[in-house]
């Protein structure tokens, strides 16, 4: 377990000290944000009523552009060798980094979304709601999108393929999420079930995302 | 017996056999079914000539998730036997899924069209469908960017497995936003109370598309294996090895 | 302890790398792979840590630990040196202290790297990155060293530290397997040839 608070511990520390990780997908966020009401024009009651599925967009995409910093650095500087023969089995290798992965990206999204949230006239009582869902609901993206990662290692250029092969697995993620936001805003269903079957599609994401990430790195080292 | 038909080269033999006789039934189901759904069956009352339509869109959109299925189950076979020819199966069936898929919206618009004034309506179904296609998408292109058969064979399996997995969420997910938006109207063909005078031309054209499937998967397959064993020829003449 | 290989087959990109090649290695001892460009040698030594798959063939570490695979029981050094940029050099060898055990001060020194443990790894040279990579061999007890062409970039000094820690090594017990094209003063007590190919 020593060995998996380390790659934790470093996976951090490096993201914190090389910069761009976290910063750059918050970044891309507000970019997107801003960029949408130029788009669909400055209504406030058409953006306060799209804001939540607008938001929950724009972090998809934060999200996506993130993913090929999980294992490719670690991938082309020879470091997934070693933690390959290292003492840990690699499924858990791939889980500490996953969540580091999370923390570093995953976590500042949510904590900028209530911000973003006032650019779109969001209602108010929706800010809770918003982060919790995403609080949810990140992990699964980070989860799903790391099997993407892992996938397209050896493909040189994979970022636009890492987006077509996770996009569509986001989709679930996504209905849920906006849909518990705008069950408290709008009904007809009530926070409660959507958000639960949002933390179910997490845990599933979960359990399968380490073990075929795993897989898809072993046949990218071979 | 698994073992036995899955060596390449009586694979080569068996699928040669075959394949007329597949390619013919194809025809003759298609025929029949055709005449059958366009001709004999009667109209709907509410839908007019416009509901024939369904007697292509529903097998095809059918077929769409079954050769998933089948690409999935081929995935299986390979990460568990690492069979090559379970590699060139799933590879073989994913252009044939996502053609289908491709019919099912097409026709899916042609249907929606008359019926809602819209080329295209955020329906349960076709939405599903929509993201089929763009999961056989990803699938291809996946397998196109990894040169290497054997190897862009097994990342292609471990997705078309996570793929696997994830399309009953998605259909889930795609069911449950869509009674949130727009309660169901229309039902569209596969209903419970559905007349035999068009069940039974549906189920031939099932049967059809089925046939079809056999018959392309077939000739698909051959021309991958024979794909590959050129390949290996050039490597080995690249190598010096092989003087043909 | 002892490695055995019994016909292994490897077929990397369609292209068989080698086949039917056996050999042992016992404690004690150090095999040198030789042979020309893309004969294997650098296939061979992924193949042991378990990093590329084998077509065919048997690969077994008799005496070792079963509850661990055989690329857990080794130090492997590739052509990269996995090393961090944005990390110190102390930094770096603290990570790997946290998975292999040992004293990353103690590896440091090694190498005569004390001096530059605060520099982040991204300023040193090809050189010093190299002997940062291969002071990884101090940290933790791994039987089994499979060394890719470890000299590479490295003066005559830190040459001869290599050399000795891979005596040292053999001495205490330890299995060595190397490509390398100059012996660095090690008795290798047989030689593997590679891409004996008959076209």
């Amino acid at each position: 377990m020593n060995s998996f608070w380390a790659i934790l511990r470093r996976d951090i520390r490096l993201a914190m000290r090389q910069g761009g990780g976290g910063g750059m997908a918050v970044g891309f966020f507000l970019i997107v944000v801003s960029i949408l009401p130029l788009g669909v024009g400055p209504d406030l009651n058409l953006l306060a009523r799209i804001a939540p599925g607008l938001l929950w967009v724009a972090l998809l995409l934060s999200v996506l552009l993130s993913l090929d910093r999980i294992f490719h650095a670690d991938y082309e500087d020879g470091t997934l060798d070693l933690l390959a023969t290292g003492p840990l089995s690699l499924t858990l290798v791939v889980i500490a980094k996953m969540l580091a992965h999370w923390i570093t990206t995953g976590l500042p999204l949510v904590i900028a979304a209530p911000v973003l949230g006032v650019l779109l006239n969001l209602d108010t009582q929706a800010f809770l709601p918003l982060m919790l869902t995403m609080l949810a609901g990140t992990p699964a993206l980070n989860f799903l999108g790391a099997i993407g990662a892992a996938l397209t290692l050896g493909v040189r250029r994979g970022g636009l393929l890492i987006s077509l092969l996770v996009l569509p697995l986001y989709v679930p993620v996504l209905i849920f999420g906006v849909g518990a936001v705008n069950a408290v805003l709008v009904g007809p269903s009530p926070f409660g079930s959507p958000f639960m079957i949002l933390l179910a599609i997490t845990l599933v994401s979960a359990v399968i995302s380490p073990i075929a990430a795993a897989a898809a790195i072993r046949l990218n080292l071979d | 017996m698994f073992d036995y038909y899955a060596n390449p080269a009586r694979f080569m033999k068996l699928s040669g056999v075959l394949l007329p006789w597949v390619s013919g039934l194809t025809v003759i189901l298609f025929a029949v079914g055709l005449y059958w759904g366009l001709f004999i069956a009667p109209a709907d009352y509410q839908q007019g000539e416009t509901v024939r339509i369904m007697f292509i869109h529903v097998p095809a959109a059918w077929m769409a998730t079954f050769v998933y299925g089948y690409i999935a189950f081929a995935s299986a076979v390979s990460l568990i036997f690492k069979h090559p020819l379970a590699d060139v199966a799933a590879k073989s069936a994913a252009p044939i899924g996502a053609a289908f898929a491709f019919l099912a919206l097409m026709t899916g618009m042609i249907w929606g069209k008359p019926m809602w004034g819209a080329w295209w309506v955020w329906d349960a179904r076709l939405t599903s469908v929509l993201v089929l296609f763009l999961l056989y998408m990803g699938y291809m292109a996946l397998w196109q960017m990894i040169e290497e058969p054997i190897q862009a064979g097994r990342a292609a399996a471990i997705l078309g497995l996570v793929g696997a997995i994830n399309i009953p969420i998605i259909k889930f997910s795609v069911d449950w936003w869509n009674t949130l938006h727009q309660p169901a109207s229309i039902v569209k063909g596969g209903g419970p109370a559905i007349h035999s005078s068009i069940l039974v031309p549906l189920l031939i054209m099932i049967g059809a598309y089925m046939v079809l499937f056999t018959a392309l998967i077939l000739a698909a397959m051959r021309a991958e294996i024979l794909r590959r064993r050129v390949r290996n020829m050039r490597l080995a003449q690249a190598e010096g090895g092989y003087h043909g | 302890m002892r490695l055995v290989a019994e016909n292994l087959e490897c077929v990397r990109g369609g292209r068989r790398v080698f086949s039917s090649l056996s050999f042992t290695c016992a404690a004690g001892e150090g095999l040198l792979l030789t042979g020309p460009n893309g004969s294997g040698k650098s296939s061979l030594l992924r193949l042991i840590a378990g990093l590329v798959q084998m077509r065919s063939g048997r690969l077994g570490l008799e005496g070792g630990d079963d509850e661990r695979s055989i690329g857990q029981h080794t130090h492997y050094a590739g052509h990269l040196d996995a090393l961090k940029t944005a990390l110190t050099a102390y930094e770096n060898l603290e990570f790997w202290a946290a998975l292999y055990g040992g004293d990353p001060d103690a590896a440091l020194e090694g190498f005569n790297l004390s001096h530059l443990s605060d520099i982040p790894a991204g300023f040193l040279s090809a050189g010093q990155k190299r002997r940062l990579g291969l002071a990884r061999l101090f940290l933790g007890q791994r039987p089994l060293w499979l060394l890719d062409e470890p000299s590479v970039s490295l003066d005559t000094a830190s040459r001869e530290i290599l050399g000795a820690i891979m005596k040292a090594h053999m001495a205490a017990g330890g299995l060595l397997i190397a490509a390398t094209h100059v012996t660095l003063g090690v008795e290798f007590s047989r030689e593997l040839k590679l891409g004996g190919r008959a076209a």
